[in-house]
């Protein structure tokens, strides 16, 4: 009974993880601005990465698989916004400019 | 179910493709890049569960950490080609 429900559990947070990344793939397509594109990636991609694995953290259970999934978990939470801020900055060092509304110039 | 996520995440390597191609600076495919080695890491990681080998998961520990310093190291270098080279130690931009 009880591995049922971590089944299903897994599956809910693997389904949901899924989710989120495409929708923050259509966010990366539809986004209009680059610093949009940019929140939308960064936003979904940590949001989704972090269910998926925690889904197949239940699939994988008390052992080894779990640790490197906690490990990758935790390397994932510290890069990915490093990167996105370092993206960020070189965007503004390369003077791409911030989308700007026209008359509230 | 890994089969179903993995597709998932197949479509939105694809997406990040299109980003990639379409994506008027440079920094648009570096950040499209950068989405899609996470999305690698997690694709490599459900075929790792759903082929039941869980040496899948090193490969995929590996290349989130490749995956950070290559992007880094992307934008390093543009940085010092296109922006103004900034001095790493006190970061003031040097014409």
């Amino acid at each position: 009974m009880i591995g049922l429900a971590f089944d299903i559990l897994s599956w809910v947070s693997l389904l949901i993880g899924a989710i989120f990344l495409l929708v923050g793939a259509i966010g990366v397509l539809r986004f209009p601005d680059f610093y949009s594109r940019l929140h939308a990636v960064s936003v979904s991609d940590t949001m989704g990465t972090a269910l998926i694995l925690v889904g197949l953290m239940i699939q994988g259970g008390l052992s080894m698989v779990t640790v490197k999934l906690l490990l990758m978990f935790y390397f994932m939470i510290f890069t990915g916004p490093t990167a996105v801020h370092a993206l960020a900055e070189a965007a503004i060092e390369g003077n791409v400019k911030p989308f700007a509304r026209k008359t509230g110039q | 179910m890994y089969i179903v996520v993995s597709v998932v995440i197949l479509i939105s390597i694809t997406m990040g493709l299109v980003r990639a191609y379409r994506g008027p600076t440079l920094y648009d495919r570096v950040m499209a890049a950068n989405m899609i080695g996470t999305l690698t890491v997690l694709m490599v990681s459900v075929l790792g569960f759903l082929t039941g080998r869980p040496e899948f998961l090193d490969i995929a520990l590996v290349y989130v950490l490749i995956s950070f310093v290559s992007t880094i190291a992307v934008l390093r270098v543009s940085a010092n080609r296109y922006g103004t080279a900034r001095d790493d130690a006190t970061g003031s931009a040097q014409e």
